[in-house]
């Protein structure tokens, strides 16, 4: 700590930091545009210009920009002397920035509007003619607006730099500095959403946010809960007339940070789907038609339906609602609603966590990682923030030189220029390209089976206890060696896995392997990936049973209960037929239309994520609460209140009380009581419109507050929010500060951990110290044909995401990928398609990494059943063939290495 | 097995030898081929005049930078031409020294001569004419270079004998 004087006041300040920051830790208003926390220091903006005086006597100082500056001890500053210096810069950025506020998107959440206005640049005195550029289609995701560009680098910074996007950059210079791609088209970085936060005005803004924008001051909004996948990014969605509008990021220091992906960005509009359910129906047979029915009846239809019936659960249901569903029907009749496979390879996951020496690796813990072993996981496809993180672990070796030569660490262009590219090791075994491989050390194509013998081998290699494994070949012996060799060697080492290969000697190696680098104290970093935004957490609830959707399916029962859940994405078709016509009633609780929705004697309209609250558990066993943003219309009721009578806060209590390892989700809330000095916490700003107005086309009395279930917010404008201390931070803002920037002041200290809300609870406790293994497998897969590895799309693959029709012009339909051998084996040509034995016919794509005689199928994608399938399969040309009007072969993008790359 | 999925992307043209000769020459002062990136733009336009969208692809492929990185380099450089040029570039210098002594008259009594702006190109492509902020040669002002040539101590009786000598060669 250092003791410095900034305008007459003496703060004790941390030297490790730059002044900018710790001037914003200490609350005072300095402006700025090209810092970042996450990205560091550049000096290129000009705009946190202060005076530092060289000694006592010194009187006149000079100009230093605080963002690139040390505080030294003993040193005197002033922000007041460099005002007017600020208020110049700003002139000068001003001159081409046009004039048009009231029609930009960002009016009113603009960084610039909010420095220009706390600089005291109020009047334009510049009436020449203004530089004007063209502007690009950047694809579905992202309005490109260049004019009102102020030239401050941020989005090359993030997209490049941070991010690792290759596609985009700065172009010419001075008045003609542009930011865009070399020539028109869709960002490809998986990350591109986040140019619309990090841009300090209005150049890129949220395009599905355009076609039915609001002011950030007339969304209602509260913290959710991304329900992409198993990394549980934290957000702030955004509502006006009944309609989702937007999801921004919500910073969680452990989770997110301050960066989503683009899935989680874009692909929620899927409440708002004409897919949706909107009121929940009956009918008498499966060929009659259904009917409405009024939400007490389909109660009691529900009620009547329960006994004796089979329940299955979901991934994708909070805690409370799967909680509701096994009290509905006991819990001998409630089964998980996924494959035996993934129940296993959770139930795995649980007891790692639980009873291994290793450190459960956040993102953070992964941002801070120095030597990494991805196991079969695709994770730009499957768990994208993860990816993103790992993009900055690679980092870490560039900042020990830095560090090494005494380069304070936020200094990003000297880093950068120090490290060139050299960075911190990273090995991908996989079964085909991944768009992390850029970075990667080695990136070895290996089937799953293969990559946990390697596994098993590097844990041997690490510790002589560990099992050793037999049949690796000269060049993978050697490779094992050398993983071992870099992890050991490590600071912190860190593998990840993950669910989504479906191999469970996946998990047994990344396992033995963390096991094997504990030693002494220090543990090492795991992660493992699962599938869903609950998936963890419904493998808590099944606490260590198999009971998955295969027993439920054979249990005989006459009626099933099934929530939130499609059971043909779980099961093969034929099997999940024979169940449904094997039912008297099928009773289904979703959101969307789908293939199993359809069959059902009853179906009830259940509230999405927007509409409910709820617990998701994410793959590090981090419960989080995802408040309702909006109350859905009456007809819509959240699935956990579909299913119990009870209030909502007793169903996460008894759930909590119940459930082995849950206990601490009831503390995620502050409680129903909550309150402060008698008021609840606002999801409405305090400059909200249109309150009496809005409805008054259907009625011109205000409709009653609507209570909602946690009993902690309210949806209205009235209540105290987070800068009056509340215990809940929603949308963050504060006075002269409008714009996403705001957060700082929530914050500890600016870019460290929020003061209010939770970051949620880890369920899953370790003090394990003991070493156990896990044996090696023995199973040699040996089947005629092909032999089939999963390919996942982080557009399309996802099953409510892909509703969206921003996340659908990113998609492609089902194909198969192949080896270009395979290709010419099989005699295909450019035009052809590929005949997926029990499946369709589908397009493939050639992928020169791709091991001769496997198969990758896509998941998830329109017109193939990835369930449908077995281990090996037979591949034919198809005949007559015409690629189909969804397919998209420019949407996969499989590696930024130009090679691998299909074009 | 590029074939096998149909592009319409922007292909890359197939550099020359004697391109792809120089350029690897260049390569052995770098550590790194990505350095060659503002070399191996200059190589090319030596041999095709300027740097079109194919041959900007194509040095991009070749020296594996993707191809945004490389037009940042190509048009943060104003004498790395992006669009076609005439067979000779005129650099009129406009810089203080230059427009003191009259270059303001000289680049009217080129428009007038040639018919072209700033920018533009005469329509037999023989010139292009560009300001250029300094040639380094105020002493000897007002000054313009032709290719590779400098011309100084301008007039307009000067400048049409230097436009009907490049004309007489062509």
């Amino acid at each position: 700590m250092a003791s410095i004087t900034i305008d007459g006041k003496v703060f004790e300040v941390d030297e490790k930091n730059n002044l900018l920051q710790e001037c914003l830790s200490h609350a005072m208003d300095l402006p700025y545009f090209c810092w970042h926390p996450s990205m560091g220091s550049v000096g290129s903006c000009r705009q946190c210009a202060v005076v530092e005086y060289a000694n006592e006597e010194d009187q006149k100082g000079r100009l230093v920009m605080a963002c690139m500056t040390e505080p030294r001890e003993g040193a005197r500053y002033s922000i007041a002397a460099a005002a007017k210096f600020r208020a110049q810069a700003i002139e000068s950025i001003m001159i081409n920035h046009p004039h048009d506020c009231p029609v930009c998107e960002e009016g009113g959440e603009c960084h610039l509007q909010d420095m220009t206005v706390m600089s005291g640049h109020t009047y334009r005195r510049y009436d020449g003619k203004k530089k004007t550029h063209n502007n690009q289609y950047l694809g579905p995701f992202i309005n490109h607006e260049m004019n009102r560009c102020i030239t401050c680098y941020r989005c090359v910074r993030y997209y490049k730099d941070y991010a690792g996007g290759t596609d985009f950059g700065p172009q010419a210079s001075h008045d003609n500095t542009y930011f865009g791609r070399w020539q028109e088209g869709p960002l490809e970085s998986e990350f591109s959403g986040n140019l619309v936060e990090v841009c300090p005005t209005g150049v890129f803004t949220d395009k599905p946010f355009s076609k039915h924008y609001s002011r950030k001051w007339d969304l209602q909004s509260s913290p959710s809960i991304c329900t992409g996948c198993s990394v549980g990014c934290n957000t702030n969605p955004g509502e006006r007339y009944g309609t989702l509008r937007r999801i921004v990021n919500r910073f969680n220091d452990e989770v997110n940070g301050y960066f989503l992906c683009d899935k989680g960005r874009f692909g929620a509009e899927y409440v708002n789907s004409p897919e949706r359910i909107p009121v929940s129906m009956t009918r008498d047979s499966h060929n009659s038609d259904p009917v409405q029915i009024e939400p007490a009846l389909a109660k009691d239809a529900l009620k009547k339906a329960a006994k004796g019936a089979v329940a299955i659960g979901s991934p994708r249901a909070s805690m409370e609602a799967n909680y509701a569903l096994r009290e509905l029907v006991g819990e001998e009749n409630f089964y998980a609603g996924i494959s035996a496979n993934e129940l296993g390879m959770l139930n795995k996951i649980i007891d790692i966590y639980q009873n291994k020496p290793v450190n459960v690796a956040s993102v953070k813990d992964i941002e801070g990682s120095d030597a990494v072993l991805i196991l079969g996981e695709d994770l730009t496809n499957t768990a994208a923030r993860l990816a993103l993180g790992v993009r900055q672990s690679a980092k870490n070796l560039g900042r020990q030189m830095g560090a090494d030569l005494n380069f304070p660490i936020w200094h990003d262009a000297a880093i950068r220029q120090l490290a060139m590219d050299k960075l911190s090791p990273l090995y991908i075994l996989s079964p085909h390209t991944t768009r992390l491989d850029d970075i990667a050390h080695t990136s070895h194509i290996s089937s799953a089976e293969n990559s946990a013998k390697i596994g098993m081998a590097i844990a041997h290699a690490i510790d002589a206890s560990a099992p050793a494994v037999e049949g690796l070949n000269k060049e993978e012996q050697a490779l094992a060696l050398e993983i071992a060799e870099t992890l050991k060697s490590a600071k912190q080492a860190l593998i990840i896995s993950g669910t989504s290969s479906l191999e469970p000697a996946l998990l047994d190696a990344a396992s033995n392997i963390a096991t094997a680098l504990h030693s002494g104290n220090s543990k090492a970093n795991l992660a493992l990936v699962c599938s869903e935004s609950n998936s963890m957490g419904l493998a808590l609830m099944m606490q260590g049973s198999g009971k998955s959707i295969d027993e439920a399916m054979s249990a005989g029962a006459k009626t099933a209960i099934v929530l939130e859940n499609d059971l043909y994405r779980r099961a093969a078709s034929a099997k999940v037929d024979a169940f449904i016509n094997s039912l008297d009633q099928l009773v289904v609780l979703d959101h969307l239309k789908n293939r199993t929705g359809e069959q059902a004697n009853l179906v009830l309209a259940a509230a999405t994520f927007a509409e409910s609250s709820g617990t998701f558990v994410n793959y590090e066993g981090r419960a989080q609460h995802y408040y309702s943003t909006f109350k859905p219309d009456s007809n819509i009721r959240s699935s956990a209140l579909w299913l119990s009578d009870k209030h909502f806060n007793e169903i996460t209590a008894d759930c909590a009380a119940a459930i082995a390892n849950c206990a601490a989700i009831l503390e995620l809330t502050p409680g129903e009581n909550y309150n402060f000095a008698g008021l609840k916490v606002p999801r409405q700003h305090h400059r909200y419109s249109g309150r009496t107005s809005m409805r008054a086309n259907i009625n011109v009395h205000e409709p009653k507050q609507e209570q909602d279930e946690d009993g902690v917010m309210v949806y209205s404008m009235e209540g105290v929010p987070a800068i009056k201390d509340a215990a809940v931070l929603n949308s963050p803002w504060v006075p002269g500060w409008n714009s996403n920037q705001s957060i700082f002041k929530f914050q500890e200290f600016a870019g460290g951990p929020l003061k209010q809300g939770s970051k949620g609870q880890r369920l899953i406790a370790n003090n394990s110290t003991e070493k156990t293994w896990y044996e090696a497998g023995t199973s040699d897969f040996s089947a005629e044909g092909y032999k089939v590895f999963p390919v996942y799309h982080l557009f399309g693959s996802e099953e409510l995401s892909a509703y969206t029709p921003a996340i659908q012009e990113k998609a492609t339909s089902a194909y198969v990928s192949l080896s270009p051998e395979d290709a010419e084996k099989l005699g295909l040509k450019a035009s052809d398609g590929v005949q997926v034995e029990h499946n369709g016919a589908v397009p493939f794509v050639v992928r020169k990494a791709i091991q001769p005689g496997t198969v990758g199928v896509s998941v998830g994608l329109k017109g193939l059943n990835f369930q449908d399938m077995s281990a090996a399969i037979a591949l034919d040309k198809a005949a007559e063939w015409k690629n189909p009007d969804l397919w998209r072969a420019a949407n996969i993008i499989v590696s930024d290495k130009r090679e691998e790359r299909v074009d | 097995m590029n074939n096998i999925i149909a592009s319409t992307a922007l292909k890359a043209r197939q550099l020359t030898d004697e391109e792809i000769h120089e350029i690897e020459h260049e390569k052995t002062h770098y550590p790194y081929a990505q350095a060659v990136g503002l070399e191996a733009l200059k190589i090319v336009q030596k041999y095709q005049g300027w740097v079109s969208d194919e041959s900007l692809l194509a040095v991009s492929e070749y020296l594996d930078i993707p191809p945004d990185d490389l037009e940042g380099v190509a048009t943060f450089f104003n004498m790395i031409f992006r669009r076609p040029v005439g067979k000779n570039v005129i650099l009129l210098c406009d810089s203080v020294a230059c427009w003191m002594l009259g270059c303001d008259d000289l680049k009217a009594h080129i428009t007038s001569v040639l018919g072209i702006e700033y920018g533009e190109t005469t329509e037999d492509n023989l010139f292009t004419l560009i300001p250029v902020p300094c040639l380094g040669d105020c002493d000897r002002a007002p000054s313009m270079m032709v290719g590779r040539e400098l011309y100084r101590n301008l007039t307009n009786e000067k400048i049409d004998q230097i436009i009907a000598d490049y004309k007489a060669k062509a």
